[in-house]
């Protein structure tokens, strides 16, 4: 009897150890999870925070007569490897707009090279000895110093490491998502009121309703397919433009939209309708007065997030050509554009070393952006949110 | 074509129309009002069906005009439509006037209306749909009558490169054609899809066996949002993440057991994507967890068996619809993830299981036919649909599988908010 009873508890400890494992094994999950994110943000910190400092120096710019033609000829010859080459050109073009400056010397802060930016940041370099002598000395003089990069966040792309920024990236972000939203939020909330509120339960709303989920678990680059066979070829929308890049991700935004406005809609209780419908509002001014605007806040909730969706989407962006080098902020809608993600698609590609931590930075400001986006669509929701 | 003068003339002319209809209605059914006679719908009613009278056959007409010019290639004057628009939208406001009178049903003249309208609006997701299948089916079907089907599927070489010089008129010089065999493209998307699987399922499950278990409010309230963030992060973002620092360290680790790794192994891009769908599967298994009725717990537990043992044998089987429908969901999205296989995996097709080596995927060879210099009509660039079609079909199966399953789970539980 007592051998039994021994053998039980065993047994039972063994299955309670066994249940403790579950549990420390499933902590471990989230864990690692949480781990994951953690190395991921600290990975990008560590690579793109670089990228908001930029050397600069300190030079004595001479306007002689030579230097009209030549820029090369302004600056002290040692120099002319360490400034950045994009500073060297305009000095001719300023001194034919402004020919007073001929036989003047100016004392200013220029742009460094990129070699001299990497070489200050501790990264490999192919400057020779001689003149990383010559930046040590300027450093040390305090001719050369690290800055922060204003220019990253004010010029476009450009083949000089040291000149590239995102501002066109950020412009044609801010242009590809008006068009989406102008399209996506006025359908995708009619749609769901229609499903909602006014459509009889029958085989075509099933069909809308089963296509409205499967749309939404369609891989992204398909979009692209239809935008370039739909939009570009058959339609004659000019490539790469922001109208076109937001006319494909209306699309894919368009489910994530009606699937938030359902809910939302679903969550104002029948006893509003009933009330309305009681003091003799037809339908549509039922929805309009009553039930939609009790709804907004889930609405715009769903709004946001899918237009944070849309903005870090690339593939579809890619196949309608909006991949582009776009030095200059775009103007218009029918002009060719680049978007942040696409940015950032564009700058991991270059070869140049320099162009990593660029990317690194990109990243950085394209997921402030997103994370500030879904932080305000979490707070609208806790703002305004209403248990009925 | 979008936006040109005649357009802008039309807008302009119906807005202005549409005004007039506006005031002009409202002046005579408040007269007619005013007149001791009792109408059925309030003078805005009546105001906003002369707008609608006004500009809603004319804008009809002119979207039909448009769609015929572009859709049959009908050589229709701007003008002429320009003009038989207008006119129309002129009829349209005389009718809408001669429409204010006590017995016309204002109101739900406009509520007809805007049923229209809105089941309009709730077609364009088919329209969608039907959009994605046909610009995919068409040029795969231009892509099948250049190769054959057969050969698509079952060729083990992927070698596209020559099509370019037939294209150019001197495909003889080039030594044999170009070759479409998809097998090791599939080979290497259901490689790395495995990869990411074999990391997303178990992590996702068992982060949301603990969050939906075990976890104390607190932690909960941290870890949802905190999966989600995972979830937000643009897919560009982790392909870098996977290219430049996930790849050198596999490389490094490789190295120092004695293997020899590729800069661009299916591995780095697999384990990746594996992080990316971890929230997929744990938010929904967490939904699916939460609805299995408490009343199983309780007769688990009451039974003498652990906490855990409760959860392996019954919570975890009465999910599992649910936990598969999650897993199926997750594997479509890995499937047809582009990104992040682009930076990171290889672009050279590979037969192999090694996953040191490099591999490409179907979404890597659809974006490299997309940004060639090619004509859009060469094989190559038709080829990407061909794929695309495969990768539609493919994700579109294992969506209804999952939406099948999670409707089962809903049904024997009755459950309303999956």
């Amino acid at each position: 009897m007592s051998d039994s009873f021994e053998k039980i508890s065993q047994q039972l400890e063994r299955r309670h150890r066994k249940s403790a494992r579950l549990k420390y094994m499933s902590m471990g999950a989230l864990a690692l999870a949480a781990s994951f994110l953690l190395i991921f943000f600290a990975d990008m910190l560590n690579k793109g925070l670089p990228a908001f400092q930029q050397a600069m120096v300190n030079i004595e710019v001479n306007y002689s007569e030579e230097a009209s033609r030549s820029g090369r000829a302004a600056i002290d010859r040692d120099l002319s490897d360490i400034v950045s080459r994009s500073v060297v050109r305009v000095i001719p073009l300023d001194m034919r707009n402004d020919p007073s400056l001929l036989g003047t010397t100016e004392q200013r802060w220029v742009l460094a090279s990129g070699e001299v930016d990497q070489y200050l940041k501790g990264n490999l370099v192919r400057l020779d000895d001689e003149d990383k002598e010559i930046i040590d000395r300027l450093v040390e003089s305090g001719k050369v110093e690290m800055q922060f990069n204003t220019g990253f966040f004010s010029r476009g792309d450009s083949k000089m490491p040291e000149l590239a920024g995102i501002m066109s990236a950020v412009v044609g972000t801010v242009m590809t998502m008006i068009v989406t939203l102008a399209i996506a939020f006025p359908i995708g909330v009619m749609t769901a009121v229609y499903l909602e509120e006014f459509a009889a339960d029958n085989r075509l709303t099933q069909l809308i309703e089963i296509n409205i989920n499967n749309l939404a678990a369609i891989p992204s680059i398909l979009f692209g397919l239809l935008g370039l066979a739909i939009f570009i070829n058959f339609f004659g929308v000019p490539r790469s433009t922001p109208l076109v890049g937001g006319m494909t991700l209306a699309l894919m935004t368009l489910p994530v939209i009606i699937i938030s406005t359902r809910t939302a809609l679903r969550s104002v209780p029948d006893s509003i309708r009933h009330a309305a419908f009681g003091v003799g509002c037809s339908r549509w001014q039922v929805v309009r007065d009553h039930v939609l605007p009790l709804a907004m806040p889930g609405i715009m909730t769903g709004s946001i997030i899918g237009l944070a969706q849309a903005m870090g989407e690339t593939a579809p962006l890619i196949i309608v050509g909006m991949v582009a080098f776009i030095p200059d902020v775009t103007a218009s809608f029918t002009d060719a554009a680049t978007v942040m993600p696409a940015q950032v698609f564009t700058w991991a590609n270059e070869p140049d070393r320099a162009f990593v931590e660029k990317t690194a930075g990109g990243i950085i400001v394209l997921l402030a952006v997103l994370i500030s986006l879904n932080a305000s669509a979490v707070m609208l929701r806790k703002k305004f949110e209403r248990r009925w | 074509m979008l936006i040109n003068n005649p357009f802008l003339i039309f807008c302009g002319v119906l807005m202005l129309l549409g005004v007039m209809a506006f005031f002009t209605a409202r002046k005579k059914a408040t007269q007619v009002r005013a007149s001791g006679t009792a109408m059925f719908s309030q003078p805005d009613q009546y105001a906003w069906f002369a707008v609608v009278a006004t500009a809603g056959p004319a804008i009809l007409l002119s979207a039909l005009g448009a769609f015929v010019m572009l859709l049959l290639g009908a050589d229709i004057p701007t003008f002429s439509l320009l003009l038989a628009s207008l006119v129309l939208a002129a009829i349209g406001l005389a009718v809408g006037m001669t429409l204010v009178r006590a017995n016309f049903h204002a109101r739900q003249a406009i509520e007809r209306v805007i049923r229209w309208v809105l089941a309009g609006a709730a077609t364009v997701s088919i329209l969608t749909t039907l959009g994605i299948l046909i610009s995919i089916v068409g040029q795969a079907l231009n892509f099948f009558q250049m190769h054959s089907f057969w050969e698509f599927i079952t060729g083990t070489t992927w070698a596209p490169g020559n099509s370019f010089l037939m294209a150019a008129g001197r495909g003889e010089g080039a030594s044999g054609g170009a070759e479409f065999g998809s097998v090791p493209l599939f080979a290497g998307t259901f490689f790395i899809t495995a990869i990411a699987m074999a990391v997303a399922v178990p992590v996702g499950l068992l982060s949301a066996i603990y969050m939906g278990e075990y976890a104390p409010r607190r932690v909960r309230a941290v870890a949802k949002p905190m999966l989600e963030v995972l979830a937000g992060i643009p897919t560009v973002v982790y392909g870098f993440f996977a290219a430049i620092t996930v790849a050198p360290f596999i490389v490094r680790v490789a190295d120092s057991i004695g293997l020899d790794a590729s800069f661009n192994n299916a591995l780095a891009p697999g384990i990746v994507m594996g992080i990316m769908i971890i929230p997929f599967i744990s938010s929904l298994s967490d939904d699916v967890i939460n609805a299995v009725p408490d009343s199983m717990r309780q007769g688990s537990l009451a039974l003498g068996m652990t906490k855990g043992e409760t959860i392996r044998d019954v919570v975890v089987p009465a999910a599992l619809p649910g936990i598969i429908s999650a897993s199926l969901l997750g594997m479509s999205r890995a499937l047809g993830e582009t990104m992040i296989v682009v930076m990171a995996a290889g672009m050279r097709p590979n037969l192999t299981i090694n996953p040191l080596e490099e591999m490409t995927t179907v979404t890597v060879r659809i974006v490299a036919a997309m940004t060639g210099d090619l004509e859009f009509d060469s094989a190559e660039t038709l080829s990407a649909f061909a794929l695309g079609l495969v990768l539609f079909v493919v994700t579109l199966a294992l969506n209804l599988v999952s939406v099948i399953m999670i409707r089962r789970f809903r049904e024997k539980y009755r459950v309303n908010n999956l």
